[in-house]
């Protein structure tokens, strides 16, 4: 009867269980090297915006956001297959350039004062505009002011969200939710009338394959997104992407990621913004 | 440092969670009594069926949950809770949520408050020809009641901060305003520590207040 | 003392069909936190020797269980249960139909929707499994880390002594009374500023810094708790024998009152696994619930088959956990070193409510001061 059996069986098999998982995520790679070797770059992306920047279930990574990060890349010289994609939230992108977590930023990321303070803004490389994505069948709104008496979606305390409150439709119903794909299922099932945010990621979502002919953009330019590529406070690399971005234009590579990304979805995309130029 | 803070209704936001807390409350108390007298009942189907509830309910992150009345009940299923503008039927599902998640913590918290009442008592019920129903209204559960407020209170505690998930669906209460916060001030830590303190602010006296109510009404034996 | 007749489930040997997820978290025999069951030590002991006094089990296939709450059915109740459970059971295939017929009418069923968890292997690939496996490591590291950590503050504030008592109880309190997502915040500030580990890993740090700070100072009133609801000739009975302090936590109360502890234990964490979920709403750690979103976003809005499928990976990994927990809960009362005390969810401070991560405050109904 030796009374310290009990607890040495429930703390070894513990231990036991804890340590199998600890090593197995070990082999799988769970915890990467950290990136001290040169030739890797870091770049923070949207995961979850289809024709912005969307990880697939490949495990590759598609939309304009990242065609612009991985052209850049190559201009700074890094082979596409160095560029380390990371997840940059909307509340994590400033605090990630800060602390050096990557690289740069091009994850639909407006440049506007706030931001400015905290972080370097690269471009714009996009002009988008908020809008409206509504059903294809919908001809009930055809100028802003028809959102009034609508049902509208966003994400969660989202700037777009809170423009639709404060200016564009005041009487309308706004419904939040954690992302845009439980706004689409709303807007499929007919108890939201319109789902609204910037225009290139609307037109992202009515371009892919499951929504295709469902939905519609509005077309309404209800504000003036530029979208920047964020760089640490002070970096150099700032001026070195701006003139990437600038080759990018010139050498038609821009216009053949938004064709690529846009297109199906029928958006009216504006020209190549000019660098340093922001539109208010 | 604090001159961001204008232009926000942090106390609004706050007593959204406050009303949230309260209806959900009341709603997991009454929903837990009834789970918990059926998985003490006597007939199998109610005592499988309350088992598997809280078996399922408990080990599902509360998001899951809120989301589901959401997008299943509300968008699928049509259910609007008898109201028509966004706000209130947000609202009136985010309590549907948190009931139907915090009653099952209501449950065991209960069943364990049944296992305090006294043999004797029962027996003595039974006795005098009680039915089984009145057994538990009558004798059990007001003891039982008594000898929980304690692990009730931590149950409205955790109920209270759970109320932060409904910003999931848009429910505009604290969570939700911070979150809006942090997307345009670009603070996060000093966002964040504003909103814990609102929440231990909401949180400490309730705990202290039951703590010394459970103390008051324990039942001495 | 058990009469719900789910509880004599947890005795061994008995009703081996009870369903294992519940019943080592749901034991639920008396509340030795709460102030009603200040003696619960003393009548525990008394328990564990007679064991006749537990209630009859549910058993297992009759249908009728006996249990103190109500008699024995005859014709009549027979009869009335009966018409309950053709009435419940209406209800709830209606309810069920409801629900199907409603996801049907809106196309929330169609294959499309659905197929791609069953018939394409790279869903579990690149979004469930790898996310799945950040889940288990974080949630594994944390429970490591807080076990015997939380073991340290619950004896600490046991202590003879003032000074540590307050100090461990401080500790506690203040760990407690912030929520776990702000914690996992701080951390995750303090590890970019002060040290140098990556980025790339930084995330699971400070998921698991926050976790093991909340949940160590929960579990340490469940280890108080435990040790507290011992009965008292326990320790008199070590002292008789000339054992130490040190010497009676560590081959007398802890043993003793790990058995006891089981289940308030199991619950937290439980709390544990589903906390980690928190980290992929503020933090980008990319665990499970964090893989709805990629995942929806390519599958064309499915949200509903998407949240569904990941609820359901979340039940079987706490599922896996708690049958675990009860396999060892068995095991460890077999030895039958245990006073038959249990500790439940409910009978500490902060039991298993805290679920999507916001923790408990403070509270103060059982500070039975040692």
């Amino acid at each position: 009867m030796n009374p310290l059996r009990t607890t040495r069986t429930l703390v070894a098999s513990a231990t036991a269980v804890v340590l199998a998982l600890g090593s197995a995520s070990l082999a799988h790679g769970a915890m990467p090297a950290d990136h001290s070797d040169d030739d890797r770059i870091t770049i923070g992306i949207k995961f979850d915006q289809p024709g912005i920047g969307l990880k697939t279930p490949d495990g590759t990574y598609t939309g304009f956001d990242v065609d612009v990060a991985t052209y850049v890349a190559g201009q700074l010289g890094h082979e596409p297959g160095e560029i380390v994609w990371k997840e940059a939230k909307s509340a994590d992108r400033e605090t990630m350039l800060q602390r050096g977590d990557v690289d740069f930023i091009a994850a639909s990321y407006s440049i506007n004062d706030e931001r400015a303070e905290k972080v370097d803004f690269a471009g714009p490389y996009l002009l988008a505009h908020q809008d409206v994505l509504i059903r294809a069948d919908d001809d009930s709104i055809k100028q802003p002011s028809d959102l009034n008496d609508k049902r509208l979606c966003s994400v969660t305390g989202s700037t777009s969200a809170q423009n639709v409150k404060d200016e564009i439709a005041p009487d309308a119903q706004l419904q939040e939710y954690g992302g845009y794909s439980e706004c689409l299922t709303g807007l499929e099932n007919g108890v939201i009338d319109a789902l609204t945010t910037d225009d290139s990621i609307l037109a992202g979502y009515a371009a892919q394959e499951e929504f295709e002919g469902k939905f519609k953009l509005g077309g309404f330019e209800l504000s003036n997104e530029n979208y920047g590529i964020g760089v640490q406070k002070g970096s150099d690399l700032k001026d070195k992407i701006n003139t990437a971005l600038e080759k990018m234009v010139e050498d038609g590579s821009w216009d053949e990621a938004v064709e690529k990304n846009f297109g199906p979805a029928g958006y009216q995309n504006e020209p190549a913004p000019q660098i340093g130029v922001i539109v208010e | 440092m604090f001159d961001f803070l204008d232009g926000y209704d942090l106390l609004g936001a706050f007593w959204l969670t406050v009303q949230l807390t309260f209806w959900s409350a009341l709603g997991s108390l009454v929903w837990g009594t009834l789970l918990a007298a059926m998985r003490v009942g006597p007939v199998p189907l109610m005592r499988a069926f309350g088992t598997a509830y809280v078996t399922i309910v408990r080990n599902i992150p509360l998001t899951v949950i809120i989301v589901f009345t959401s997008l299943g009940l509300f968008q699928t299923l049509g259910v609007s809770l008898g109201a028509d503008r966004f706000t209130t039927i947000n609202f009136r599902l985010a309590v549907l949520g948190l009931t139907a998640y915090t009653s099952a913590f209501v449950c065991e918290a209960l069943r364990s408050g049944i296992n305090t009442v006294p043999l004797g008592q029962v027996e003595a019920a039974r006795a005098i020809g009680l039915s089984f129903p009145q057994t538990l209204r009558i004798v059990v559960l007001p003891q039982a009641f008594r000898s929980v407020v304690g692990p009730l209170a931590n149950v409205l505690i955790a109920l209270t901060k759970n109320t932060t998930v409904a910003a999931a669906i848009g429910v505009a209460e604290a969570a939700l305003l911070m979150r809006e916060m942090i997307e345009n001030e670009a603070q996060l830590i000093l966002i964040s520590a504003i909103f814990a303190f609102g929440f231990i602010c909401l949180t400490l006296p309730t705990g202290l207040l039951l703590g010394r109510l459970a103390r008051k009404v324990a039942v001495k034996r | 003392m058990s009469r719900s007749g789910d509880e004599a489930g947890e005795r061994p040997g008995k009703d081996a069909g009870e369903r294992p997820g519940t019943s080592a978290a749901e034991n639920a025999t008396r509340d030795a936190g709460n102030p009603a069951g200040k003696d619960a030590g003393k009548r525990s002991g008394k328990d564990a020797g007679s064991p006749a006094g537990k209630g009859a089990g549910k058993r297992p296939g009759t249908g009728e269980p006996a249990t103190v709450l109500y008699d024995v059915p005859g014709p009549r109740a027979r009869r009335r249960n009966l018409l309950w459970t053709v009435l419940f059971l209406a209800a709830l295939a209606a309810a069920v139909w409801w629900v199907i017929d409603g996801l049907a009418a809106k196309n929330q069923l169609e294959a499309a929707k659905w197929e791609p968890f069953f018939t394409d292997g790279r869903a579990w690939e690149t979004y469930l499994l790898p996310a799945l496996r950040n889940t288990v490591v974080a949630a594994g590291l944390a429970m490591l880390l807080a076990l015997p950590l939380g073991a340290l503050l619950g004896i600490a504030r046991l202590s003879d002594h003032r000074a540590v008592r307050a100090g461990a109880g401080t500790v506690v309190e203040f760990f407690r009374a912030i929520p776990v997502l702000i914690l996992m915040l701080f951390a995750n500030a303090a590890y970019a500023e002060f040290t140098d580990i990556s980025p790339e890993t930084r995330p699971l740090y400070a998921v698991v810094t926050g976790l093991v700070l909340y949940n160590a100072s929960v579990l340490a009133e469940v280890v108080r708790a435990g040790i507290l609801a011992l009965p008292a000739g326990q320790t008199d009975a070590a002292k008789a024998i000339g054992m130490r302090k040190g010497q009676t936590m560590a081959y007398v109360l802890l043993p003793q009152s790990v058995t006891a502890m089981l289940p308030a234990l199991v619950s937290q964490l439980v709390v544990i696994v589903k906390d980690t979920a928190l980290g992929g709403a503020m933090l980008g750690f990319a665990e499970l619930l964090a893989s709805v979103r990629p995942m929806s976003a390519n599958y064309g809005a499915n949200t509903i088959a998407c949240f569904t499928v990941v609820a359901v990976l979340f039940v079987l990994l706490n599922l896996a956990l708690t049958t675990f927990a009860s396999w060892l809960e068995r095991r460890l009362r077999r030895g039958r070193r245990s006073t038959g005390a249990v500790v439940t969810a409910s009978a500490v401070d902060d039991l298993a409510a805290p679920g999507p991560g916001e923790p408990d405050a403070p509270r103060g109904p059982d500070r039975r001061e040692p």
